[in-house]
């Protein structure tokens, strides 16, 4: 090969690289590692990690250990699939394109929106992007967020307009003991900070501290002064609950990793981003259309691709080029073998365990309450040891303990946000409870 | 058999696929609890199949794709190269993959000592200070990077830096992030080699200049050998230099962009460090920082004290969060193992043979194709099919006539400034046979292209659709089924 080049070493194809630029030394790295050694490696690396196969996780706060079907990985781990690129050549990317847009009709459907992109890097990216989208559409530069939305997303938002024009205000939530409604968006404070200078408001439901939201409410609001209404919703909780397009919402954003994909310690995780007709031409990230081919035959392509930066550069509607298709095709391949039933069984259980855990902690007598608002999947006490504490204890007993939500709202120091997701058993709740109960007697 | 339909197509009702276990707990009265005005009442059309149809569509679906596992990938600036398959195995260990990001660190010592060496063995790769791998793609690599910038100069009260330079010949991702961050893009032309024009870079450098974006090698696949020259005259106008890794794999071990006098620089762990791009992601763009720029580094930084691995918040001059958590983990995962398995003398030898790759086609088409900068190239080399396209034959044809021989075609109309251009990454997992054979068909194809280029207007013809038409697809937007 080098004597077709007309070169007489490897290293002389390198000549173009000024002599002082070269690295005279060898880097400093370990290896090579065999296979066998690699995984032993490895082995030794993972031994320290405590998993949720051996540790029952109760932990969630927009990540969450819900059951994964085995056919997934099967499917998933095909290497046409998870082997391939972008499918910048059509004609042999039917598969992962077809799959694309069965992804889009899933999300579109869960969300009641007219149209769903290929997915985003992950929920904090979507409504980062969602509120780009919003501040372009209106030419407004001021956004309503509430603070119920989960900090990870809200801290994304600062640091990424941090130095633009686009002004991120928070509107509070009402606080424990102020009535029913403790632990959703408040109303009043929304009425005061919304005004004609408003962009778009961004409420999730259900919210950080899994209470669910009144949309609608909060959707009429937005509308008064066509603000944007910018709804992040989970998906599974879709299931039951009435779509955020059907409750007002134009664009309705999330984290939709909890369908099948594994947390992964916390990424790769799974954007997606929906929207109403109007703002379709303002999506970011890949898009997949249907056409026909030259026989006639139905096909699919990634489509309205003007929008993007290969073609568009600075002008581009966002500089996202990657999608996270393989995480997308696994909440396809999820939903599918879910189905319909299997999706609202999943949700139903959700509800029902949480709340079962909710209850017996509270039975104790010595978990106290702190919102009154229904919730899913997820919810808010106030153990009489701190969580912090509490959790390093539920580790002996190989149990994840719920989040410490004084590390992010320190008005709710000492305040425990649990997740029971269909995974765990009746047994499993009440060993949580029993635990709980005994630490927190020990007096620690 | 041809089955044309969607999973939604297949969908019986009342037929289920699903195991669960059972409900073991009191049933919850969930009209009472949330009132019906919450619930759902739209109909769902999630489709209703059993886990064989699922196994059956997605297995008919994969057939529809290719993949580097299939065959010869020559995409340029994508560096299809093998995945190797214990990284899979690896990746997929309950003790990587079902750890929750949130979880106590002393519960966690495992996933972090990963993200810690990671830090460590890319800093020593790029010749950077430290690494955050936080950006889940290299596009996001390159946000956070101008974003660092940013918050470098507004640090030292320098609010007048606007401008972000890139070469005409960048990606397209380029001028999107430097916009999406704020700054104003400024384009310079590449000069008669292909290379950044000195004179144009000259005449616009001054103090409103906040950064150049560059790759290196460019996208023609050529080193820019002024690259020290460039950084001086950057540095000395107060500007930063940012490095787009997404060619990283012509240099691995040859040179680094830290020495190169770039501050910033990403890298692609999907494509120079064989994890697999998934269809389109998940991929991952850590990006390193010099040793001035670490205070402005995302949160948090793995840090190490006595053995003990922790994650550090506290850190007032940081960018903040730009991705949830620490980045893409499992795909992190995958390219510690590659570093590992590769060890120093590999990875160098892995951009030793991607360059003799690359040349080695290059050096066989040159008689029948144009090759606007014909010289010796790094990784890979853009063609020019203007001969071809005199005879009526684009690069467009070309590439589906690959696919018809059986091969990824390489990437297409891409850099914007060479017609008809074709770019053309072979990568060093590929043996000279298939090389050969890839060289074959591209002359074979030229060949045709003179003789009876009408006979090449048609493809493909063995995929599994036609030539589709994505103008219509365009004009009237189907982005969804509907029943």
């Amino acid at each position: 090969m080098l004597k077709t080049i007309g070169a007489q070493s490897i290293d002389e194809l390198f000549s173009s690289i000024p002599q002082e630029l070269r690295l005279n030394r060898e880097l400093e790295l370990p290896g090579p590692l065999s296979e066998h050694e690699l995984r032993k490696h490895v082995k030794d690396i993972v031994k320290d990690n405590f998993d949720a196969s051996w540790n029952l996780c109760f932990l969630g706060a927009g990540v969450y250990d819900h059951i994964i079907p085995s056919a997934i990985k099967h499917l998933v781990f095909r290497q046409e699939f998870y082997t391939a690129y972008t499918p910048y050549q059509a004609e042999m990317s039917q598969g992962i394109l077809q799959a694309m847009f069965e992804f889009q009709t899933m999300i579109t459907e869960l969300t009641g929106m007219d149209a769903a992109n290929a997915s985003l890097y992950d929920g904090a990216s979507a409504v980062y992007e969602a509120v780009l989208l919003a501040c372009r559409h209106n030419e407004r530069k001021e956004v309503l967020v509430a603070r119920s939305v989960n900090p990870e997303y809200r801290k994304v938002l600062t640091s990424v307009f941090k130095y633009s024009d686009i002004e991120i205000k928070e509107i509070d939530y009402i606080m424990p003991d102020k009535g029913a409604k403790s632990g959703t968006v408040d109303m009043d404070m929304l009425k005061e900070l919304i005004s004609d200078k408003t962009a778009a408001v961004v409420v999730q439901s259900p919210n950080f501290f899994g209470i669910v939201e009144d949309i609608k409410a909060v959707s009429e609001k937005a509308k008064e002064v066509d603000a944007l209404l910018i709804a992040v919703c989970d998906p599974i909780s879709l299931g039951v609950f009435e779509s955020p397009g059907k409750l007002g919402a134009d664009i309705a954003v999330g984290e939709a990793q909890p369908l099948g994909n594994p947390m992964n310690f916390g990424g790769p995780l799974l954007g997606y981003f929906a929207v109403k007709k109007p703002y379709i031409r303002r999506m970011p990230g890949r898009i997949v259309g249907e056409t026909t081919d030259h026989d006639g035959r139905r096909g699919f392509v990634l489509t309205l691709q003007a929008r993007e930066q290969h073609i568009r550069r600075e002008k581009a509607t966002s500089n996202i080029c990657t999608n996270q298709a393989l995480c997308a095709l696994t909440a396809t391949i999820y939903l599918s073998i879910m189905g319909r039933k299997g999706l609202l069984d999943v949700a139903t259980q959700c509800i029902n365990k949480s709340n079962y855990a909710y209850q017996s902690l509270l039975k104790t007598g010595n978990v106290a309450k702190v919102f009154d608002a229904p919730f899913f999947r997820e919810f808010v006490v106030k153990p009489a040891v701190h969580p912090e504490k509490l959790n390093e204890e539920l580790l002996h007993d190989s149990i994840i303990g719920g989040y410490d939500l004084s590390k992010e709202y320190p008005e709710l120091e000492g305040c425990w946000l649990v997740a029971v997701t269909e995974k765990r058993s009746k047994d499993e709740i009440d060993f949580l409870v029993n635990k709980v109960d005994s630490i927190i007697k020990g007096g620690i | 058999m041809r089955d044309e339909r969607l999973i939604f197509e297949k969908s019986v009702e009342g037929r289920t696929g699903y195991s669960l276990p059972p409900n073991d707990v009191p049933q919850v009265d969930i009209n009472a609890l949330f009132g019906e005005e919450i619930l759902r009442k739209t109909e769902l059309n999630i489709p209703e199949v059993s886990e064989v149809d699922v196994i059956r569509h997605y297995t008919n679906l994969s057939r529809r794709n290719f993949g580097v596992d299939s065959g010869f990938y020559p995409l340029g600036s994508c560096t299809m190269k093998y995945n190797p398959k214990i990284n899979e195995d690896i990746a997929a260990l309950d003790g990587f993959a079902q750890m929750h990001p949130l979880q106590n660190p002393i519960s966690s010592q495992g996933c972090l000592e990963v993200l810690y060496r990671m830090d460590k063995y890319l800093a020593e790769i790029l010749g950077m200070e430290r690494v955050t791998l936080q950006p889940a793609a290299g596009a996001q690599g390159e946000m956070t990077g101008l974003m660092i910038i940013k918050a470098y100069h507004m640090s030292r009260n320098d609010h007048k830096r606007v401008k972000i330079i890139v070469p005409d010949s960048s990606h397209g991702t380029n001028p999107a992030s430097a916009a999406v961050v704020g700054f104003d893009v400024v384009q310079i032309p590449s000069d008669e080699r292909g290379l950044v024009d000195i004179n144009a870079l000259e005449a616009i450098l001054d103090d409103t200049v906040a950064g150049l974006m560059l790759t290196n090698p460019n996208t023609l696949g050529l080193f820019e050998e002024d690259i020290l020259k460039i950084s001086k005259m950057v540095h000395a106008c107060g500007g930063l230099l940012y490095y787009d890794g997404a060619n990283m794999n012509a240099i691995m071990g040859y040179a680094r962009p830290g020495d190169m006098g770039f501050d910033i620089a990403h890298v692609n762990l999907h494509k120079t460090f064989s994890t697999p791009h998934g269809g389109g992601g998940p991929g991952a763009g850590p990006i390193g920082v010099s040793k001035d720029l670490v205070p402005f580094l995302p949160v948090p930084v793995v840090e190490k004290k006595d053995g003990y691995y922790n994650l550090d918040y506290d850190r007032p001059l940081s960018i903040g969060k730009i991705k949830s958590f620490y980045g893409n983990f499992s795909v992190i995962v995958r390219a510690f193992c590659y570093i590992l398995s590769m060890g120093p003398q590999g990875l160098k030898d892995a951009s030793g043979i991607a360059v003799l790759n690359a040349n080695y086609i290059r050096k066989k088409l040159e008689d029948l194709y144009e090759i606007p900068y014909n010289r010796t190239c790094m990784h890979e080399f853009v063609l020019s099919a203007v001969r071809q396209a005199e005879k009526g034959v684009t690069a467009l044809d070309l590439a589906k006539n690959l696919i018809d021989k059986g091969y990824h075609p390489p990437t297409i109309y891409f850099p914007l400034i060479v017609k008809e251009a074709m770019m053309i990454e072979p990568t060093e997992t590929e043996s000279p046979e298939t090389l050969d054979s890839f060289i074959e068909a591209m002359r074979e194809l030229a060949t045709k292209a003179a003789e009876e280029p009408e006979s090449l207007k048609h493809a493909p013809k063995t995929a599994y659709v036609s030539r589709l038409d994505e103008v219509k697809a365009a004009r009237n937007p189907i982005l969804k089924w509907s029943k």
